[in-house]
């Protein structure tokens, strides 16, 4: 299935979010989600289907002012 | 000092975490000022945000997450609630940027994000300009806390507005305020201090120094003057001279 991660387009065989973060390299890392522009809380992933198409956002934690 | 949200915190000055040199000079410069907060954003990953985060959890330092870069309150809601579920914080510095050259905040979807973030249970920092009403309207939102600008996000120009600063210092003296932006030498952040305010929120100033450590130390030194000199409720100026010699006694020359 293709999605969108971050803006660039992947392949990827994950059918819910948490196993496509572990698939896509993320594993325990500290990150918050949105799902098609939407905030997806940690505690959904495990449950969050994905679907040809989908947009997920992955951000961490960066400098800011 | 008034409290943030019930928080009282050791330092007043807040610095930003961005454009320094490397992050040493970063730590350096949290480390000789004992800043107390630390502004966070979150981004993609380009392959440095855990090395960043360790670093900010070791100084010891209460994080305030913002919502930078965003321009609608959709955006920022977004933002806040990815920022609470990753920090774990309730606190968030709302930005809603109304305009690129100026980066002034977009008054109305500063509020709409507002009222949605407070009755959410989020501890908003409203980052706003020195306006009154919408100060009030931010309040009744459910606010608690007011960031006014000092000027332009980055351009150092201080306080820009000194008389609406002080009117809106006046008109809410129980609501504790942080002058966030603006802001390019200690003097500026001392009469911030001086002029009743709690805190003051500032990065670029501190991280493009020559010396970003020694500024950041010459910044803490300044709200500590300016807090003490607020404290030590300070003499009103007067349009004429008074000598402060007694004339009495003087000699018959």
């Amino acid at each position: 299935m293709k999605i969108e991660l971050n803006g660039a387009e992947r392949d990827i065989a994950a059918a819910t979010v948490a196993e496509a973060l572990d698939e896509l390299g993320f594993g325990d890392r500290r990150v918050a989600t949105a799902l098609n522009g939407a905030f997806l809380p940690a505690s959904a992933r495990p449950v969050q289907r994905l679907h040809d198409g989908d947009r997920l956002e992955v951000l961490t934690p960066m400098q800011g002012g | 000092m008034r409290d943030f949200y019930g928080v009282t915190l050791p330092s007043a000055l807040m610095l930003g975490t961005a454009r320094y040199p490397s992050p040493a000079v970063l730590e350096a410069a949290f480390r000789s000022s004992g800043a107390a907060v630390a502004t966070v954003s979150l981004r993609r990953e380009q392959g440095q945000g855990g090395a960043f985060w360790d670093m900010i959890r070791e100084l010891g330092v209460r994080v305030l997450p913002n919502t930078a870069g965003c321009h609608s309150a959709r955006e920022a809601i977004t933002t806040a609630q990815m920022a609470r579920d990753l920090f774990d914080t309730p606190w968030i510095k709302l930005e809603v940027i109304g305009h690129a050259d100026t980066l002034q905040p977009d008054p109305f979807g500063l509020l709409e994000a507002a009222e949605a973030l407070a009755a959410d249970g989020f501890e908003v920092f409203p980052y706003t300009t020195e306006d009154q009403v919408l100060a009030q309207r931010l309040l009744d939102a459910g606010c608690k806390v007011l960031m006014p600008w000092g000027a332009p996000i980055g351009s150092g120009l201080g306080l820009n507005n000194r008389y609406g600063l002080r009117m809106l210092r006046a008109a809410f003296p129980d609501v504790p305020m942080v002058i966030d932006a603006g802001l390019g030498l200690p003097s500026q952040a001392a009469e911030a201090m001086e002029m009743g305010f709690d805190a003051v929120l500032l990065n670029t100033a501190v991280a493009e120094a020559g010396d970003p450590a020694a500024m950041a130390r010459a910044f803490a030194l300044a709200v500590e003057a300016g807090a003490a000199a607020r404290a030590a409720d300070p003499m009103e100026p007067r349009e004429m001279a008074s000598p402060s010699t007694p004339l009495i006694g003087k000699g018959w020359l």
